[in-house]
């Protein structure tokens, strides 16, 4: 629920995509606004592009690339998410209360995404310093290539988490299909932990309790070429 | 009979063409090493190619245009379909995607202020936009890349253009490759990457796949930056009528060639050698998917992969692009391969001419490296000059042969003013063999 004054409106079965996300991208720095979009009707690109941190609330669900490549701003999409929900996000916080399609939060940068649903297919691909933390499951090649940031599964994971991954952190509760080359188990440290429960309070899930989670990470056995690897290439 | 054993000719030895002293080389090395053979540059066998076209000139039935007094104009607007801000270039050459990274600094720097004076664009790479290329670039194309390394929307509206790659044509259908030399501190933050790990890019982008995710990814990329940019859909020549129809439907406003013989930071050579088309054989399909949709000069098409002259320009344009993009040619203008660096080259188990370690971080000449001792040896002022320099000769040698066809702009250059030289670029362009009105396929033949 929003704290702030003015609550604007506007309608996507009578306003165009470019005049929505104009009046969005255009929204004055500092402004004490927040919107409400109603009549998404899954329409692609909704809200992307922002860079001031209003607060703008999806009433309904939303097609491909929603909130894609959010900087400061604060989206909350009342429904379900198509493919790359958040994606390429630099910072602000995006949250979706139904599922998320495939490449959720993909290549994200900085910011948090929380899906209080399920998300599909290679949620958190390559991602490069976001943080996402899914209340459901995630679905195969989740984390593939995941250079940094954390990616947090309270239900399970789908086949090959966390292929190739790089510096990104995966903790998952629930079991995991099976491990991607150059995956492996982490030992947990203190430091993790405190990681993971700050990461699941921002998240709004401080329910979930942190001790049933596996932290995963990279072997780093691919960093380099070598022969030994030519079956992971 | 008396036999004297010293008199007896010896068989010489003799190389096999098979089993070339080249090939086996390459055998003995991946039996001892274990890893395929990475190499930057582009292909280096024999292919159809330009040099099989001629033009034809002006004779009674046509007439040439006063080279010093009559006009032959060079501009080429790109991204007239979509683009609030479409792009004006002086000259149909501009510089093609090449990474920070890939390239030093210096090398970037160079490359912006010498398509710069000469009024024409430069491009990023798989590594993001560096201050310095933004800064010495006036019209800069930002690449949007599988790998994402370094994207961000800041840069998506600094940019000038945006190009998504789909492919390139020394690789079309493999991701970008940096090795653990070339990744300083420098690149592997622009790159969110540890520093020295030998990079493989992603070859498919991570939120979409096929035509109609594409046609929503560039909507998503204009409602970003307001549709002020042109949006380009850079492919490796491969299946090109159908690529290009693709490209065109998802919404492209440009679309880019590249040929196999187009150069690389890093691939391996059986890629390089291997996969994909020439240009030759891409552009007529290219452009006959255009005039097919009805779109030809209406969505521009930036061919390369080869381009080294003037008259390979005139040819590409003749055959129906709109501009072309050199990479090889322009680092070569820098200094690569230079018969200066003899010496160094020789250290380096090489010789000028042949140097393609573009992959390994140690070029002599400062242009492919991270290494900043090397990279110091590359004057970005001097470089620029160089590659000004260049591009005003290609340029000016396009024009002389548009001049000697009677034309008052690169752009009327047709396939009429052109033959082919072999069967092969005949049945390729569908240019008639020299001396014949005929190629290859054509009544049926
Ligand atoms: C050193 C080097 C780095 C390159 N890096 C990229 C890149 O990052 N992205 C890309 O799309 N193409 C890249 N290319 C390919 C060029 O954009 C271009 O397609 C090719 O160089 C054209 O062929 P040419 O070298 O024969 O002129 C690179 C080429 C070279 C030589």
């Amino acid at each position: 629920m929003t704290t702030r004054p003015n609550i604007r409106q506007i309608d996507l079965a009578s306003t165009s995509l470019r005049d929505l996300n104009a009046a969005l991208q255009g929204a004055a720095e500092g402004s004490d606004d927040a919107w409400t979009i109603v009549n998404p009707r899954g329409r692609h690109a909704i809200a992307v592009g922002m860079t001031n941190p209003v607060e703008v609330t999806i009433a309904g669900h939303a097609g491909y690339y929603a909130a894609g490549m959010n900087q400061r701003a604060i989206v909350t999409i009342d429904g379900n998410a198509g493919p790359g929900v958040a994606e390429n996000m630099m910072s602000g916080r995006v949250h979706v209360k139904g599922n998320a399609s495939m490449a959720a939060g993909a290549t994200g940068h900085g910011g948090l995404l929380v899906i209080d649903g399920d998300a599909g297919a290679r949620c958190g691909i390559s991602m490069k310093g976001i943080d996402i933390v899914v209340r459901g499951s995630v679905g195969h090649m989740s984390g593939f290539m995941a250079q940094s940031g954390n990616l947090v599964v309270c239900g399970d994971a789908g086949e090959a988490l966390g292929d190739s991954l790089y510096e990104a952190r995966v903790f998952v509760r629930g079991t995991v299909k099976s491990l991607g080359a150059d995956c492996e188990k982490k030992e947990m440290t203190v430091a993790d932990r405190d990681l993971l429960q700050s990461l699941l309070e921002r998240a709004g899930m401080s329910d979930v309790p942190v001790g049933a989670f596996t932290l995963y990470g990279s072997a780093r056995r691919l960093y380099h070429f070598h022969v030994d690897n030519a079956s992971a290439y | 009979m008396t036999s004297d054993s010293k008199n007896i000719p010896r068989t010489q030895p003799r190389f096999s063409a098979t089993f070339d002293r080249g090939t086996i080389s390459e055998i003995q090395r991946a039996a001892a090493t274990g890893i395929y053979d990475i190499r930057g540059g582009g292909t280096k066998r024999k292919l159809p190619h330009f040099d099989d076209l001629l033009f034809l000139g002006a004779s009674v039935s046509r007439y040439p245009l006063e080279g010093y007094r009559e006009r032959c104009d060079t501009d080429v607007v790109l991204g007239t379909r979509f683009a609030k801000k479409p792009i004006v270039l002086k000259t149909p050459v501009t510089i093609a995607g090449m990474s920070f990274g890939a390239l030093s600094a210096q090398a970037k720097e160079a490359l912006g202020r010498g398509a710069s004076a000469v009024g024409t664009s430069t491009t990023t790479g798989d590594g993001g936009m560096t201050p310095e290329e933004r800064g010495h670039s006036a019209t800069l194309v930002y690449q949007y890349l599988p790998s994402r390394y370094g994207m961000n929307p800041d840069d998506l509206r600094r940019a000038d253009a945006i190009e998504i790659v789909v492919g390139q044509g020394a690789k079309p259908g493999g991701g970008g490759m940096l090795l653990g030399q070339k990744i300083s501190a420098r690149v592997a933050k622009m790159r969110d990457l540890p520093e020295g790990i030998d990079q493989r890019s992603a070859c498919r982008h991570p939120d979409w796949t096929g035509p109609d995710d594409l046609e929503i990814k560039i909507e998503e990329l204009r409602e970003i930056t307001n549709w002020e940019k042109p949006i380009y859909v850079k492919v490796g020549a491969s299946r090109p009528y159908y690529d290009v129809s693709l490209a065109v439907k998802s919404g492209a406003d440009v679309v880019v060639l590249d040929g196999m013989q187009g150069g690389t930071a890093a691939t391996q050579e059986v890629f390089i050698e291997h996969v994909g088309l020439p240009i030759l054989a891409a552009i007529r399909p290219a452009v006959q998917a255009l005039q097919d949709l009805g779109l030809h000069r209406k969505v521009q098409l930036i061919v390369s992969g080869g381009i080294r002259t003037g008259a390979d320009m005139a040819k590409a344009l003749a055959l129906g692009a709109d501009a072309v993009a050199i990479g090889t040619a322009a680092l070569i203008a820098l200094g690569d391969n230079s018969p200066d660096l003899a010496d160094e080259y020789a250290k380096l188990g090489t010789v000028p001419g042949a140097y393609d370690d573009w992959q390994d971080g140690r070029d002599p000449a400062g242009i492919t490296t991270q290494d900043p001792v090397l990279a110091a040896r590359l004057d970005p002022v001097l470089g620029g000059r160089r590659i000004a320099n260049y591009l005003s000769v290609m340029t000016m040698e396009a024009q002389a042969i548009a001049r000697a066809c009677g034309k008052s702009h690169l752009h009327n250059l047709e396939p009429e003013d052109m033959v082919a030289l072999t069967m092969e670029a005949a049945a390729m362009t569908r240019i008639p063999l020299a001396g014949t009105e005929w190629y290859p396929g054509k009544g049926g033949f």
